[in-house]
């Protein structure tokens, strides 16, 4: 089994200028000191803005370490998908610089947005497939992954066959037989019932002890986000910044005070930011 | 200010309990799918609609408002077929048609896929060529036909010519309409998983348009055929051998109506055959597998 994010080497430190707008005061944990691991991911100064329109992201600063789970929350329209994107290497930043894995990074859309012409398994092989994996491992390989989200017995089935948490669940498989170390998800839940959804939490944070990958984890939900992330980074709207950051422990997914003091903080400071724009 | 804030999630339960949590939601939530039998419906009512049309026929025919000989009736068509069958014509005429019909059908795919994928996914090429394609749709295969006689004589080659240029336009615009109409979301999973832009063109975008280019080569098919009997028609003679339309041009000279409506039946019962017994079966199976098959009257 991978090593835990826990056990990944810790060489430099990260600065905490990382976050320089981060309200210190407000936060019930505010403890800035970036995760002591080498950075995944850098963002420097990003700015992105479509034509001549107004900003959509205006001067992000953000440190992602490696094996690190960051939940990234803001309101609509902040800018989260767009900075995703940019992550990706699917949109260009309008200023700024970035350091990303030089391999890319796998990406998990709101919708699963699988092939409906082949099953589960094929949706999973095209990927090891595209990423140039042999004939005979793709399809060991495949129902390995699927047997991690716990859907060997439905490899056969095509996309329509399945339900919504089933296809995610196929969809997550996906991502990652692309086996990059950075895994990028667009509010990958959003659409899903709220049991299915609290499964999926569980699944989804089983899978990232189990495999060791960098999560970044867009949300607009605060309890979602302090439910998975380690770290939750606040962006700001019109134009996203991030204007916020506290940590995660296990104990704030255990105690129902300790998680219910830390969302009623993040929720506070998430509408004071949608208030300014009233 | 106090803020309300709705329960936080918590983690609970053990490894097992999960498992089976998520056992049972899985099975609670995916349809359950019947097998399908044979449904007979679907040779009974399109054969009893048949006996209806060809009743009215006969009746009309004997209330003897007109000459036999200018509107025969089904018994006489039915005994003028026979007749040809006997001969050997029936089989020749649709043996000969059916086998250019064919081949020249395979051709047009070769050509119209290659073609249509460049220009579905080549912008330049696509705005040079894309409205002489659609033009070329418009134009009728039958405006070819003196063309190509005076190209290559009364041979198979004026057929072939008239049936590929009726096949083709349509088989590539067919092909465009299906790659215009994938879901964006396909085209970018795709960048994210890396494909090249071959790859992306032969795994995601024809698989994706696969609907819309059967269509579209049911459409390449019917024009074919349907320039092939304006061919075989206008074209008799030379090396061309006796078709289907050459059938139906004989019964004409020899002014019997019997026999040209036997020529049109069969072009017609062609027709239906190869779309019963080809195309309507591809076309189920392909929106039965993509899921789009529930509530629709096929």
């Amino acid at each position: 089994m991978a090593a835990t994010p826990e056990a990944a080497v810790s060489e430099t430190a990260v600065s905490e200028t990382a976050v320089p707008h981060a309200a210190v005061s407000t936060d019930p944990a505010p403890s800035l000191a970036a995760p002591r691991r080498e950075a995944a991911v850098v963002l420097e100064n990003l700015g992105k803005r479509f034509g001549s329109g107004a900003p959509v992201l205006e001067d992000v600063n953000a440190t992602i370490g490696q094996g690190e789970f960051v939940a990234l929350l803001g309101a609509s329209g902040c800018g989260k998908s767009t900075l995703l994107n940019i992550i990706a290497g699917l949109e260009e930043p309008s200023s700024g610089a970035l350091e990303v894995p030089s391999d890319g990074a796998a990406f998990m859309f709101q919708d699963s947005a699988l092939f409906p012409w082949i099953s589960a398994r094929g949706n999973v092989e095209l990927a090891l497939k595209l990423r140039g994996v042999g004939r005979a491992e793709r399809r060991t390989r495949a129902m390995e992954l699927l047997e991690l989200v716990h859907l060997a017995e439905a490899a056969d089935k095509r996309p329509h066959e399945l339900s919504g948490g089933m296809r995610q669940r196929v969809s997550l498989a996906r991502a990652l037989a692309q086996d990059r170390p950075l895994l990028l998800m667009d509010e990958p839940f959003a659409a899903l019932d709220a049991i299915t959804r609290d499964l999926l939490h569980d699944e989804l944070e089983r899978i990232w002890k189990e495999t060791g990958r960098t999560i970044v984890f867009v949300t607009h939900n605060v309890r979602e986000a302090v439910r998975l992330g380690q770290r939750v980074l606040l962006l700001s709207s019109r134009p996203g910044r991030v204007v916020a950051q506290w940590e995660v422990s296990e104990e704030h997914r255990t105690n129902a005070g300790k998680a219910g003091e830390l969302t009623g903080a993040i929720t506070t400071r998430l509408r004071e930011e949608i208030r300014r724009h009233a | 200010m106090p803020e309300t804030v709705t329960a936080p999630v918590l983690k609970q339960g053990s490894p097992d309990d999960f498992r089976q949590l998520e056992a049972g939601l899985d099975s609670l939530q995916s349809e359950t799918t019947a097998k399908h039998g044979v449904d007979w419906t679907r040779v009974l009512l399109p054969l009893a609609a048949f006996l209806v049309i060809l009743v009215a026929w006969q009746v009309y025919v004997s209330l003897g408002f007109r000459r036999r000989d200018i509107v025969p009736g089904p018994l006489d068509v039915i005994g003028s077929l026979s007749t040809l069958w006997g001969e050997g014509s029936v089989q020749q005429a649709v043996w000969t048609s059916l086998q250019r019909g064919l081949v020249g059908f395979l051709i047009s795919v070769a050509v119209a896929t290659p073609l249509g994928l460049l220009l579905a996914q080549v912008k330049l090429l696509r705005r040079a060529f894309g409205p002489l394609i659609s033009g070329l749709q418009v134009l009728p295969s039958v405006a070819w036909v003196p063309a190509a006689i005076l190209w290559f004589g009364l041979t198979d080659g004026t057929a072939y010519f008239v049936v590929l240029m009726g096949a083709i336009p349509s088989m590539v615009n067919g092909l465009i309409a299906g790659v215009d109409q994938i879901p964006p979301q396909y085209r970018r999973v795709g960048q994210v998983l890396g494909a090249s832009r071959l790859e992306m063109a032969l795994q995601i975008v024809l698989p994706a348009a696969l609907p819309g280019y059967v269509a579209g080569l049911k459409q390449g098919w019917a024009f074919s055929w349907r320039s092939l009997m304006a061919a075989e028609i206008i074209t008799v003679g030379g090396t061309m051998g006796f078709g289907l339309g050459s059938l139906l041009d004989q019964g004409r000279t020899l002014s019997d109506m019997s026999v040209v409506f036997s020529a049109i039946l069969l072009i017609l019962f062609v027709g239906i055959i190869v779309e019963l017994l080809v195309f309507a079966p591809i076309e189920k199976r392909l929106l039965r597998g993509r899921g789009l098959l529930s509530g629709s009257t096929r």
